[in-house]
């Protein structure tokens, strides 16, 4: 029971310290409007009827995956400037499991993901995406899933570097490209091999495709626009969850204590 | 354990080792010691000594290559989570987190502690939380910044609180290291004053390390590292003894015939504005029956931890 209280309260600090970050809190929210609401419209008018479905639900689901994705990866990078700020260390001697400390980590950096995806379903509907109650509430659970994936990116990717700036400068060439290869403003129904092996191995195309899977159910642009069943994709997002968290928090107790 | 049998040391440490990864030679070369429980034991030594390492490794935050450590009985090495619940600790550079305020600074290492359930805030958390926090903020006067964020006290205040933190879960051995570091006279003082008290109520075993000799001074032993090696251990008292002697300030209307006297009866000295005498096992009274010329000055002076703590790293 002490442990679950733990994963709570590191979860807890962690929302806390983004409700009360307002540079933080204006420019998450912003960021993913914009893209959505310029670049799916533009889209949607110029390719819109060429590519036989619409461009703002398709970039809505792209954009909804990468929020929750990027941003719990993202935030994963606090380990590095917690660790910077010493503060890792004071929970780091706590008698608490190390795997507790890094999964309280990735659940409050979840928390934070999903305060950041709530008001974008309602902009969606706003511009008419449609969306049934029960494709929403289907969304949490999926989105819930998909926070876990990129929070355990994030920590694998985080574990392996050791300088904080080199870590912010390194996890933007993991993200930006992931944007492109796993289709979430672009179609990737055909890609050329070499960018088809990428796309395949980028954690974030299995998280777009399960969400897009989730809300096209029933729609006749199904099969244009979701590439595997979900059943694949949540498949391969528990198997890519469970070895990025082992090797990630392997990695990092390691090279904190083996320094 | 038995009623009879008597209460392990607090700390036990034997042949540690520590080489950075790269490094070429030992952060910490060898060094045992052994801290009884409820001693106040002080490590000495100038940067880079090795002193920070050291309380890092007993604090389970760093790996050592070799050696052997044991904390109030448990292993570190096979019972690191035992060792955890057992020793509180004040780091070098504040651990707070700044975007909280003091009072969730505090319930976040009580619930890791596992000491109370969790609850999302203070008026929630148990009575006996918020009567412990209250307690413990009394004693050192912040009970009205308890609720402020971090980031808004005084570089005094977050180490009181940092002392709170670390007091919550009841420590058998309290880790400070430099816990004075950057702060002003006043503040020094008061938490000194603070630490005493802690010590006395908790009887806690207090593990310090400091540059700065007053403090080092007040400890029940010592020990002086430098290189990564112990150079010197034992109470301030023995480590002046053996290190360093007691000495004679003299001077002279006639300081020629002075040198000249000293040079003679073989006796070391530096000329500082007047004669610092080392005594090399002599006693006052048989340098100064020895000496014809009449004294202007005269006065005997015991070593100070920091002659003894100078001469120990010059013989180095």
């Amino acid at each position: 029971m002490n442990e679950l209280y733990a994963i709570a309260a590191i979860a807890e600090r962690d929302l806390m310290k983004f409700l009360r970050d307002r540079t933080r809190l204006i420019g998450t929210f912003v960021l993913p409007f914009g893209i959505m609401g310029l670049l799916g419209g533009t889209l949607q008018a110029n390719l819109g009827r060429a590519t036989g479905f619409n461009f703002v639900g398709f970039t809505f689901t792209g954009v909804l995956g990468m929020t929750i994705f990027q941003s719990t990866a993202g935030g994963m990078a606090w380990l590095s400037e917690d660790r910077f700020n010493d503060f890792a260390q004071e929970i780091f001697v706590s008698p608490v499991s190390r795997y507790s400390i890094v999964f309280g980590k990735i659940l409050g950096e979840s928390l934070v993901a999903l305060a950041q995806a709530a008001p974008l379903v309602v902009f969606a509907l706003v511009l008419r995406v449609s969306l049934s109650p029960e494709q929403i509430a289907l969304m949490l659970p999926v989105a819930v899933i998909s926070c876990l994936l990129g929070g355990s990116f994030g920590l694998v990717s985080m574990a392996m570097i050791n300088d904080q700036r080199a870590a912010n400068q390194i996890f933007q060439f993991l993200i930006l490209p992931q944007f492109f290869l796993a289709g979430v403003f672009n179609p990737i129904g055909i890609l050329p091999w070499y960018l088809e092996i990428p796309s395949r191995i980028s954690p974030m195309r299995y998280v777009v495709d399960l969400i897009r899977g989730v809300v096209y159910t029933g729609h006749p642009e199904y099969h244009k626009v979701v590439l595997f069943d979900p059943s694949i994709n949540l498949l391969v997002i528990v198997v890519m969850f469970s070895v990025f968290m082992v090797a990630g928090t392997a990695l990092f107790v390691r090279r904190e204590t083996n320094r | 354990m038995g009623p009879s049998q008597p209460a392990p040391p607090a700390v036990e440490v034997r042949d540690l080792i520590k080489r950075y990864r790269k490094a070429k030679v030992n952060a910490v070369d060898g060094i045992s010691l052994r801290v009884e429980a409820g001693e106040f034991f002080a490590l000495l030594g100038p940067n880079g000594a090795g002193k920070t390492t050291t309380i890092s490794i007993l604090t389970t935050t760093l790996a050592p290559t070799s050696g052997s450590i044991r904390i109030c009985g448990h292993d570190l090495a096979r019972e690191s989570s035992a060792v955890r619940r057992q020793v509180g600790i004040i780091f070098q550079n504040p651990s707070l987190d700044m975007n909280l305020s003091g009072e969730e600074n505090v319930r976040l290492h009580a619930i890791m502690y596992g000491l109370y359930p969790y609850r999302p805030a203070f008026r929630l958390m148990p009575a006996a939380y918020r009567a412990q926090v209250r307690e413990l903020a009394s004693v050192l006067g912040m009970e009205a910044d308890l609720f402020k964020p971090v980031k808004k006290l005084s570089g005094g205040m977050q180490r009181k609180l940092e002392i709170i933190r670390g007091l919550m879960h009841r420590p058998k051995v309290l880790f400070l290291d430099e816990p004075t570091r950057g702060l002003d006279v006043a503040s020094r003082r008061s938490l000194w004053a603070y630490l005493r008290e802690v010590r006395e109520q908790y009887q806690v075993t207090m593990l310090l390390t400091t540059h700065y000799l007053e403090e080092a001074e007040q400890a029940d032993r010592l020990c002086i590292l430098n290189h990564g090696r112990i150079v010197a251990m034992g109470s301030p008292g023995e480590v002046m003894a053996h290190m360093a002697d007691e000495y004679l300030e003299l001077d002279a209307a006639d300081r020629a015939q002075l040198r000249h006297e000293l040079k003679v009866l073989n006796l070391q000295f530096d000329e500082d504005g007047m004669f610092k005498v080392r005594l090399d096992g002599r006693s006052a009274h048989e340098v100064i029956r020895s000496l014809d010329v009449p004294l202007t000055m005269l006065r005997t002076r015991q070593p100070s931890l920091e002659d003894a703590y100078l001469r120990i790293l010059a013989d180095e």
